[in-house]
């Protein structure tokens, strides 16, 4: 960032074509075949389950797509009183 | 041998019927046979806009299900003889359009006609898939805007993919026509430039209909664009587009508001 940018008035148009080309560039790859984030989100949440019994209420799943790389974050909250069921 | 155009968007209210109807309008203007088919099904307004609203009586589906020939149900328009449309029915059953009976309609309009323009209804459900199914030709209707861009792509997908030109493996013919564009507010970036969209959906570009208060008025009384005011910057702008479709080179432009001194006297008193 410029010191001439703080004079300049920000337009809007360079922020739509930035947010869609990043945005199109997912969709593309994702539309018709199964969103890989989305199977990935079930099946992790899936073997957590096969051992403890999780709270829907305590699970937190965000993701953050950006230009190049898309990140996954899956919080669990696993009480210390939680039985472990036998594999 | 008849071309058959889908005008389609995703998105709803970015001008498809606008479109059909004014591109309809002025491919009939040339001479040519033109019949424009709505295929919204329960919210029908194409023949609103071309101002045949009170001369429906029987509709696309109505043909289907045999309760009318296809000929009673085309109605021919009162200032164009060669321009025709087929209304949709305001039936709530929407799977009143089955992929057959629009496959004999088509076929039986192509025997008839040089030009069929498939105005789609909004969305990716049975109507928007079943009014691009037999198309040769695309017409994808988008606005300088975020959500109309990313409709578009998604529109462009089901093109290459669920018609059957690609089922066939062959390649949709697509072009884009840019609706609403305001030059002043792209010069300021303010809105997203024509070429912006261009890169983003990579299809060739047909026309560029600026925002105008033209469109209103001719909906307003029930007239194709075109057949309103053919000296407006839109009627401009689509009767460029239309020849275009029919293959013309027609260099691009943006029509403006901008009338000559006697353009300005006598344009007024034709409104």
């Amino acid at each position: 960032m410029s010191i001439f940018s703080l004079f300049r008035k920000q337009n809007s148009a360079p922020t739509a074509r930035e947010r869609l080309q990043v945005l199109l560039a997912h969709e593309r790859a994702s539309v018709g075949q199964s969103d890989l984030v989305a199977i990935l989100r079930e099946e992790i949440l899936a073997v957590i389950a096969k051992h403890v019994e999780i709270d829907d209420e305590k699970v937190s799943v965000k993701m953050e797509r950006g230009e190049h790389v898309t990140t996954l974050e899956v919080d669990i909250e696993i009480p210390v009183t939680v039985t472990v069921r036998a594999a | 041998m008849a071309k058959v155009v889908v005008v389609t968007s995703g998105k709803g209210g970015v001008g498809k019927t606008t479109s059909s109807a004014a591109l309809g309008a002025a491919l009939a203007q040339r001479g040519e046979k033109t019949v424009v088919v709505d295929f919204d099904v329960g919210l029908r307004n194409l023949d609103l806009v071309m101002g045949a609203e009170r001369r429906v009586v029987y509709d696309i589906v109505n043909v289907i299900q045999g309760d009318a020939k296809l000929p009673q149900a085309l109605i021919r328009d009162k200032r164009l003889e060669t321009l025709f449309l087929l209304p949709a029915s305001q039936t709530r059953d929407k799977d009143s359009l089955t992929a057959e009976g629009v496959e004999q309609v088509m076929n039986d309009l192509k025997r008839h006609f040089d030009w069929i323009i498939c105005d789609s209804p909004a969305g990716i459900e049975r109507g928007a898939t079943l009014a691009m199914r037999h198309a040769d030709v695309a017409v994808v209707v988008t606005n300088p805007e975020v959500s109309s861009v990313r409709d578009s792509d998604r529109i462009i997908g089901l093109l290459d993919s669920k018609t059957e030109k690609a089922e066939l493996g062959e390649r949709m013919e697509k072009h884009l026509l840019l609706t609403r564009y305001d030059a002043v507010r792209a010069e300021r970036g303010d809105m997203l430039k024509v070429d912006d969209v261009l890169e983003i959906l990579s299809i060739p570009l047909l026309g560029i209909v600026p925002e105008s208060m033209d469109v209103l008025k001719a909906s307003n009384i029930g007239a194709p664009v075109t057949l309103a005011d053919s000296r407006s910057a839109p009627a401009l702008a689509y009767l460029d587009a239309a020849r275009r479709l029919a293959g013309e080179t027609v260099p691009m432009t943006i029509p403006g508001e901008k009338r000559g001194l006697l353009g300005k006297i006598f344009g007024r008193r034709a409104a």
